[in-house]
């Protein structure tokens, strides 16, 4: 069929199944904008690029299917860098489309020209730009496969402006070739039986659940495995909801702000099994004296992360749910074992010795406090998205998660700005359940410009401002590590958030005595419009438990 | 730790920017490269991409599993110096001024079975392949005459005996 570059590329979305689109248009995009006027496809103009990339990333880790933003060339395609750069840290799949200026003039900086394949090239799973309009429909179907199969990422199509308008003869049955792509999902059998082998040995075995399980959709495999071997059950920040933090094997979080007694289990255990986890620097403290007398089974889709950080004794690669089956099937077989019951008990003490105190009654009001709130007043299936710094530490540490999809978070970028467009995407996604997202005063202004998409379009989010007038994490730093000396790190007492709100067309509330909060959630829920609630918090108050950068899991300050 | 020389061939599909791709990722991952070539192979479509890296062994590892990452690289092989048959291409422009001088370098590139491609005036060019110690030395030979450009392709390797590094069907 004969049909303009810009009619295919959205031909092409269609047939992948994209619901929505989260962009804004530009010089180099306008063919493609006149071809979504005709679509089915629902196209939300959010108010600045980076809202776009955060909120594709927000709705693909909230749905599992695979985000799309669309920016022009230029400065929109360099202001979706950072959401980018976010997804690829945080292996989500989105895919990216960029205008780009007409083929003619490429390298002989035109216009809003920039060279966005080479800028982001260090930061996506495949990137391409079209050169000519018949190659449109393997493109696409090649985006979409590489963005969410194996190890998820972003992928960025760069479209010249005159492909867009040629008119060429499209034909959509393409079959992929690409040789140089095979993920490895099945697990190796020998060591799958390895690593059984090893469990059954384990007198305190401790499993780390990361990103990859929720992605994989590994969370039934993972508890079903955790009950059959006894093992408590940590998850990264990216793994937060795989496993129930209420449940009496969960240990929380772990790491530089996890909960104690997580930390305490990895130091101690001797074996450890880490599925679809990369040992990150915030998760496993100073390498030297992490989980120094464990054997260390590493599960991954990524063959690349085998070893990267900290060298293990089994590697399996492959999909974590397709191994985990495998593992437990071939751990029935031939166990039960009892060994594990002394360091149960040993967690279960742990757990009751180190369980946090959030029941604070203090004006301002204490962080803690506002956490527990929200998470007394949220169901299961909610979500709720963080910014990053103290807030996101918070919600990490304190607020308990049951389920895959439901805790979204900037994990390896740590992107202030990111929460906000992210709960936009996730609410798209899932309209049907409450979405709010942890928010400070600082990062929240990093792109309070999309409180103007969310009004405009009846995304009813809610953002919890966790007001401290500070950048509390950086001071938390200063207080900690620098004597003291606060440099730059003081907002202000502002903006009045309340009114911005309602400038925005917005509900606004502030919140300042804990007695509030719980009414204010419910005002918040019900308004039938976004909402930002103002906590007023504590200035000062710091986020504990916390390992010093490059020290040990055990060493904890509080 | 010390930090040794290595050998990378990767064969990869013949699209725009595979070799900024595979060039930024050396440079990312913290690896010095010391040379990089390219050229077609046996099979249509199919780039044969060549490395000598410096860095250590474990980040050698890394960089070969990232290697395998990108979309386009089919196959990446780290080479063994003593199983393999390691060659460079080299232009040398020598100072040949005199007639003594010139008769000395052409004999001098006949012992090391160089050619001499092009001579002018004052100056000779002479080609000559082999491995790095044979070409260092001779370099080092034509210094004393005056060396005024050289021109190095870079190293190329190939597998000695039995194995073969190459991508199976069409």
């Amino acid at each position: 069929m004969k049909m303009s570059g810009a009619r295919a590329i959205v031909s092409g979305l269609e047939k992948e199944g994209v619901e929505v689109i989260f962009g804004i248009p530009g010089g180099q995009s306008i063919p493609l904008y006149d071809a979504l006027y005709d679509s089915s496809m629902n196209h939300i103009l959010t108010r600045h690029e980076q809202g776009a990339a955060h909120a594709a990333d927000g709705y693909a880790r909230a749905s599992g299917k695979v985000g799309v933003c669309s920016a022009t060339s230029g400065p929109g395609a360099t202001n979706l860098t950072t959401g980018i750069a976010n997804a690829y840290m945080d292996s989500s799949p989105i895919v990216a489309i960029t205008g780009q200026v007409p083929r003619a003039s490429i390298g002989k900086d035109a216009f809003q020209e920039t060279d966005i394949i080479g800028i982001t090239m260090p930061v996506t799973k495949q990137s391409f730009q079209l050169r000519s309009v018949a190659e449109i429909p393997e493109v696409i179907k090649s985006s979409f496969y590489i963005a969410k199969t194996g190890r998820p990422g972003p992928v960025l199509i760069d479209i010249p402006k005159d492909i867009q308008e040629i008119e060429d003869e499209i034909d959509f049955n393409v079959k992929l070739e690409l040789n140089g792509y095979k993920p490895t999902l099945r697990g190796h059998p020998r060591q799958i039986k390895e690593a059984a082998k090893l469990i059954l040995e384990a007198e305190r075995p401790v499993i780390i659940a990361g990103g990859g399980v929720i992605i994989s959709e590994a969370s039934e495999e993972l508890m079903e495995l955790a009950r059959l071997i006894g093992a408590p059950v940590t998850t990264t920040l990216m793994g937060k909801g795989s496993f129930p933090e209420m449940d009496p094997l969960a240990l929380g979080v772990l790491g530089m702000h996890g909960r104690k007694a997580a930390n305490y289990a990895v130091t101690d255990s001797d074996v450890l099994i880490s599925i679809g986890m990369r040992f990150s620097d915030r998760s496993t403290g100073a390498v030297s004296c992490f989980a120094p007398d464990a054997k260390i089974i590493h599960i991954d889709i990524d063959p690349a992360e085998i070893g990267k950080n900290v060298s293990v004794d089994i590697p399996v690669v492959g999909d974590a749910k397709t191994v985990l089956k495998e593992l437990i099937r071939v751990l029935r077989k031939i166990m039960e074992s009892e060994k594990s019951k002394a360091w149960q008990e040993k967690i279960k003490i742990w757990k009751k010795e180190f369980s946090p105190k959030m029941d604070y009654d203090d004006v301002p009001l204490k962080p803690h406090r506002v956490i527990k709130e929200i998470m007394d007043f949220l169901s299961e299936d909610d979500i709720v998205t963080t910014e990053v710094g103290q807030c996101q530490m918070w919600a990490h540490h304190y607020m308990g998660r049951s389920k895959p999809r439901s805790f979204i978070s900037s994990g390896g970028l740590g992107t202030m700005g990111f929460g906000f467009p992210a709960a936009m995407g996730a609410k798209v996604a899932k309209p049907d359940v409450n979405v709010i997202d942890i928010a400070g005063d600082g990062s929240f202004l990093m792109n309070i410009q999309e409180l103007a998409t969310v009004v405009e379009n009846n995304i009813n989010v809610v953002v919890g401002v966790f007001d401290n007038h500070y950048l509390g994490m950086v001071r938390q730093w200063q207080e900690l590590f620098y004597d003291r000396r606060y440099s730059s790190v003081y907002l202000g007492n502002l903006p009045d958030f309340v009114k911005v709100a309602e400038g925005f067309g917005a509900l606004g509330i502030r919140v300042e005595k804990p007695e509030e909060i719980r009414p204010a959630l419910k005002e918040a829920f019900n308004a039938g419009k976004p909402v930002v609630l103002d906590f007023m918090i504590e200035h000062e108050c710091n986020i504990f438990p916390m390992v010093p950068p490059g020290r040990c899991l055990k060493d904890i300050m509080e | 730790m010390e930090n040794k020389t290595h050998y990378i061939v990767a064969l990869v599909e013949d699209k725009p920017g595979v070799m900024q791709r595979v060039s930024g990722l050396l440079s990312r991952r913290n690896f010095n490269i010391k040379s990089i070539s390219v050229g077609a192979t046996e099979k249509l479509g199919i780039s044969r991409i060549t490395m000598t890296l410096k860095g250590q062994e474990e980040v050698l590892e890394q960089v070969i599993k990232q290697l395998n990452k990108l979309i386009e690289v089919v196959k990446v092989l780290g080479i063994e110096k003593d199983e393999s048959v390691i060659r460079e291409l080299v232009l040398i422009k020598v100072n040949t001024a005199t007639v003594s001088a010139r008769a000395e370098v052409v004999q001098y590139a006949n012992i090391f079975r160089g050619r001499v491609v092009d001579v002018a005036k004052d100056s000779m060019v002479i080609e000559i392949t082999g491995d790095e110690s044979k070409i260092n030395a001779f370099i080092e030979l034509m210094r004393s005459y005056g060396v005024k450009e050289v021109a190095r392709t870079g190293k190329t390797i190939m597998t000695r005996g039995k194995k073969i590094v190459s991508i199976k069907g069409k």
